[in-house]
């Protein structure tokens, strides 16, 4: 019994998405563009506007020139599972709850990476290198947050 | 180049409060413990505790998770005369054995004698660490993070450990053997919280927490607190027991692992990593030794992927190649022959964070002044060097080689 559960896959079942009115966010001048972007589901990034690289979170500076001029391009939308854990616990709750937190690599935003939630699949069948598009859900004060489906 | 600063100081005391599980030391204050710390290691080290005139912190002065560490309040309490240095490295347990550089720093500036380096950590219900995050509104910057349910410390080594599995085909069976192998140790301390031997069945029932991680690959939830004294190499030829000389000390980092696992922006192959290779290389340049010089690691294992990741940064293996190192025992400590198994070196002879207590790093100090000192109760066979190390976590990370004397 013991050897079945180390060895063989956990059937965790589908992946579900935290549930938007226990999540809450804050702002900054430096990060709000991309939280006023989400609300029109417009998946952003923090782009340099001076040399073009791109920087996730949103910080003041840019790391390459150090300029402070930012730009907010939309993006694809679709982004590749870089990596994952398989959660269990409702964090706010402490109920069972399946949720996959994944890292992804965002299309069009050379290494700029969002960690969110991935729904669209059973939690055992994420894998490292899945491409995700971003689905949007409503959080706590009128915001939204990117999370992602498999595509 | 060798570090100007080698060899001059040393860790002359050590002193530790018993080990409490997560909440039981209660009604004891952690200012208590503190105190109590810190006057062992003084008995340790044959000072008057009013002799302390230096404060070395890491972690920001933090004590655990919410309480904080203020020179005057240890002045107030514990009636030391004068204080000529107070300071802390920054962010979190990374800077754990760095502290030792910074009093070493103070010393050889000649701003104080004896410096205390300390950590205490008492997690009432109210301040449990898991808890303090999760129910915090996250600022600005962890509005990228914490939405997705990454709350606890282990969700987000799990991350880390799933990438290097995907890389290098490493195994969970390596994480258990991690945790098995440092259990054996323990067996024969009395202090240690997790004593009973550990089986591959146990290990396996172990409930998963965050996939790939289970509960045993998380360290223990301790309170208590551990404080060390260094002085100068003079001064230290005065004290109780034989000098653990600071051989190389240093902290730090590259942007690439950053801010980490609270990030999550490191390119490969930093991701799947401890973040330790720029320490590693400044602590090797330092000394001019390698891994396989050292005699004893005490390598910091909040999480027992992060001990394999650490092996590899510091050379014990190659990068990659850590899941066939464990797996090959290298770790283990063999008490019949007081030296490692098939060529390896024994990692983590107190039973580490894992297994003994989990106080921020500070038992690896503890462990590494013994061993080098030669009172270790697993002690390693005429061991000369020993390596500590404190992180992975946001930098700075730090890492401190002690040598006997």
């Amino acid at each position: 019994m013991a050897h079945t559960i180390a060895h063989g896959p956990i059937a965790y079942g589908p992946a579900l998405l935290l549930p938007g009115d226990q999540i809450d966010i804050t702002t900054n001048p430096d990060t709000e563009p991309f939280w006023q972007a989400a609300r029109e589901h417009r998946l952003t990034a923090c782009q340099c506007a001076d040399c073009g690289h791109f920087r996730m979170p949103p910080t003041p500076r840019c790391p390459e020139c150090s300029s402070n001029r930012q730009e907010w391009p939309t993006l694809p939308g679709t982004a590749t599972v870089f990596s994952f854990a398989i959660c269990n616990k409702n964090p706010a709750t402490g109920e069972p709850y399946i949720y996959v937190p994944v890292v992804v690599d965002l299309d069009g935003a050379p290494g700029a990476r969002l960690n969110a939630n991935v729904t669209g699949c059973d939690a055992e069948d994420v894998r490292i290198g899945m491409k995700v598009s971003v689905v949007w859900t409503a959080i706590n004060e009128g915001w939204v947050l990117p999370n992602f489906t498999k595509a | 180049m060798a570090w100007a600063n080698q060899d001059k100081t040393a860790i002359v005391g050590v002193g530790a409060t018993d080990y409490f599980v997560r909440g039981k030391s209660w009604p004891r204050t952690i200012n208590d413990m503190a105190c109590e710390a810190v006057l062992n290691a003084c008995a340790d080290a044959g000072i008057s505790v009013k002799d302390i005139d230096g404060f070395a912190y890491y972690s920001g002065a933090s004590a655990g998770y919410v309480d904080k560490f203020d020179s005057a309040s240890f002045m107030e309490t514990l009636g030391m005369p004068h204080v000529s240095f107070s300071a802390a490295l920054t962010s979190g347990g990374g800077g754990c054995p760095g502290a030792i550089g910074l009093g070493t720093a103070a010393l050889m500036n000649e701003d104080c004698k004896y410096t205390v380096t300390l950590m205490a950590l008492q997690q009432v219900p109210t301040a449990r660490l898991g808890t303090v995050f999760g129910k915090m509104a996250p600022n600005p910057e962890n509005s990228f993070l914490q939405p997705a349910g990454l709350v606890g410390p282990g969700h987000l080594m799990s991350v880390l450990a799933r990438r290097h599995m995907h890389l290098y085909g490493t195994t969970q069976d390596a994480f258990g053997e991690i945790v098995m192998a440092t259990r054996a140790n323990t067996h024969n301390r009395p202090k240690a919280i997790r004593r009973e031997p550990l089986t591959r069945e146990v290990y396996d029932a172990s409930v998963m927490l965050a996939d790939p991680l289970r509960r045993l690959d998380f360290c223990l939830e301790t309170d208590g607190a551990v404080a060390v004294i260094t002085t100068t190499m003079d001064r230290a030829k005065d004290c109780r027991h034989k000098p653990a000389i600071v051989h190389a000390c240093a902290h730090g980092g590259q942007r690439e692992w950053g801010r980490a696992f609270s990030w999550m922006g490191m390119p490969d192959p930093h991701f799947a990593s401890s973040g330790h290779q720029f320490t590693a290389n400044r602590v090797w340049q330092q000394s001019g030794l390698a891994a396989k010089d050292m005699d004893v690691a005490l390598i910091y294992d909040h999480f027992s992927p992060m001990v394999l990741m650490q092996l590899e940064d510091y050379g014990f293996c190659e990068k990659g190649e850590g899941n066939d190192y464990v797996l090959a025992g290298k770790i283990r400590y063999d008490a019949a022959t007081g030296k490692g198994v098939n060529g390896g070196i024994p990692v983590n002879t107190h039973g580490g964070n894992l297994n003994e207590a989990y106080i921020i790093g500070m038992t690896h100090i503890v462990e590494g002044v013994e061993q080098v000192r030669g009172t270790a109760i697993n002690q390693v066979k005429d061991a000369e060097f020993a390596l500590v190390s404190g992180g992975p976590a946001q930098l700075p990370v730090s890492s401190l080689i002690l040598r006997s004397a």
